[in-house]
């Protein structure tokens, strides 16, 4: 029964499933996982690898450029070191998106909800994002103190205007048919905010998400190198001062691997949230 | 016939303008429309694009006000139409976060009936509409011409007594569109609401109506109200007879005339 309606479905649209049929079957799953992920992880060995080689061959001093060995050796010395400045870093990330989370989507509501506050608010949105966070860094420390509000400030202003953007003019493209046909079967506005246009706008929210999740962690140690007691921040400066390069490098290297662990775990998130958006015909009509 | 509460089954328009500013110009999309489907009635109306069908349309389901003229509702003028007629349009417009069974329920979802039962009643007609084992697939992975019978199996569980369709098929290729055709037929006889059809495919017309109405381009007037005396149930080989050739001659030269 299910095999019969399977291709009086195919049938009648032939244009998508052919070209669904084209591409070449590769079969089992973990084949063609490895088909997406290979080539990035390949190419990211090859410059490693083409790293060290280069810091062999030059001889290039270790306080000028460590090889990524070197960088991992430091790292894993320095773990004693590393973890406290890495969870004091990780602290405000969280604090200063969560902070950025609910400002920036509270934002996003009031300026969906009228078009006059969304014309009042856009452009001290956009002109906050033009105040040079380097410069306000100093001044946050001598209102806020030393304490860890000023970070999370900062990580804060540096990640919730992807979030307010995105949100709000996710909530703005609801299709305005889809719209007129609920309001043309007697929805209020109310209804209309929940059914249609709130979950149309997850999936912008989500990319705005991913854009603040990846500048969230940078944000925290620039606020820490203003002025920290601990954080990676503060770690970089103080290896950076006495020239043990290799541990800038390894603070570096956490960096980049918490921002890239988040912004996975953000990725995981969306496909587990928004099955619907990830759906196609190609990968439900299996060839048999 | 089947009949809910809330809803209503006779349409009637008298004399119904409509104008849009454009660039500062006035542009009359509807310059006085006179038209009626009565209980349990399948009215199509036809017309080359842009004669403000949709317009019309927009009109009657209550989504705009005539600027003169009048809409009437079971015999009566209604000033908030809307949720009193189903209505569907030529994009299937489903949400695609929802599967299929859930897209279904949003009419009685929307007027705050209870989702259970909606659930069960749409599970029942799931085999009438040739939906019978994808109640749990996402719209993105469904044809076109299932997208479209989920969109009127959801205008068909708002549970109105009339129902507005502007263009329902037209964005399918030719052979999906006839089984719907044949489908929606076979639904309607068995319902028997009143169906007001926005085509402007000639065959189609003739095939599925009691009674065709013509329209004008803009600005949009009725120009041909014309029977369709075809017995029914309708079936293919009538496109091939004559009777079927003169009407079909009829509304032709009516809309060449445009």
């Amino acid at each position: 029964m299910k095999v019969e309606e399977n291709q009086a479905a195919s049938a009648q649209t032939t244009d998508s499933s052919s070209v669904a049929n084209l591409r070449v079957p590769l079969g089992t799953r973990p084949l063609r996982l490895l088909q997406r992920y290979a080539p990035p992880l390949v190419l990211m060995l090859s410059l490693f690898i083409a790293w060290q080689v280069g810091t062999w061959l030059t001889q290039v001093p270790k306080w000028l450029l460590p090889s990524p060995w070197q960088i991992i050796v430091a790292g894993v010395e320095a773990s004693d070191l590393l973890g406290p400045h890495t969870w004091q870093t990780l602290k405000e990330t969280w604090l200063g998106l969560g902070l950025s989370l609910v400002v920036g989507l509270a934002l996003a509501l009031v300026m969906d909800f009228s078009a006059l506050l969304r014309r009042t608010l856009y452009p001290l949105l956009v002109a906050s994002q033009t105040v040079p966070i380097l410069a306000l860094a100093p001044l946050l420390i001598i209102w806020f103190g030393y304490g860890i509000l000023p970070k999370v400030i900062v990580v804060a202003l540096v990640c919730f205007f992807p979030i307010v953007v995105s949100t709000a003019d996710g909530l703005r493209v609801a299709d305005p048919d889809l719209v007129a046909l609920l309001r043309a079967m007697g929805a209020n506005r109310r209804q209309i905010f929940f059914k249609v246009r709130l979950p149309g706008a997850v999936p912008s929210f989500f990319s705005g998400l991913k854009i603040a999740i990846t500048y969230s962690v940078v944000g925290a140690v620039i606020g820490e190198w203003v002025g920290a007691s601990r954080g990676l921040g503060i770690f970089m400066i103080r290896s950076s001062k006495n020239f043990l390069t290799d541990r800038v490098f390894a603070a570096i290297a956490v960096t980049s691997i918490l921002s890239i662990i988040m912004f996975v775990a953000v990725v995981i998130l969306e496909r587990c949230l928004l099955p619907w958006y990830y759906a196609h015909r190609e990968d439900v009509w299996e060839e048999v | 016939m089947s009949s809910y509460p809330d809803s209503v089954s006779e349409i009637e328009l008298s004399n119904v303008h409509k104008a849009f500013r454009l660039d500062g110009r006035l542009v009359t999309a509807l310059g006085g429309v006179n038209l009626t489907a009565r209980s349990g009635e399948f009215v199509v109306l036809i017309g080359p694009s842009g004669c403000g069908k949709s317009t019309l349309l927009n009109i009657i389901c209550g989504l705009m006000e005539p600027d003169s003229g009048e809409v009437l509702l079971d015999g009566r003028p209604v000033q908030n139409r809307t949720g009193l007629l189903g209505y569907m349009l030529q994009k299937d417009l489903l949400l695609p976060w929802r599967k299929v069974l859930d897209n279904v329920i949003l009419g009685p979802e929307i007027s705050g009936l209870d989702r259970k039962a909606a659930r069960q009643e749409a599970e029942r007609l799931m085999p009438h509409f040739g939906l019978e084992g994808f109640e749990h697939s996402y719209p993105a992975t469904l044809s076109g011409g299932m997208r479209q019978r989920t969109a009127l199996l959801r205008t068909f569980l708002c549970r109105r007594n009339a129902m507005l369709l502007d263009e329902p098929f037209g964005a399918l290729d030719a052979l999906t569109r006839r089984g719907l055709q044949e489908w929606l037929l076979d639904v309607w006889s068995q319902f028997r609401q009143t169906i007001l059809f926005v085509t402007h495919d000639v065959d189609e017309a003739v095939y599925l109506a009691d009674r065709v109405y013509v329209m004008t381009s803009r600005p949009g007037r009725i120009k041909l109200e014309l029977n369709v005396p075809l017995p029914r149930p309708r079936s293919r080989d009538m496109i091939t007879s004559t009777g079927f050739a003169d009407l079909k001659k009829q509304l032709l030269v009516s809309l060449e005339t445009e």
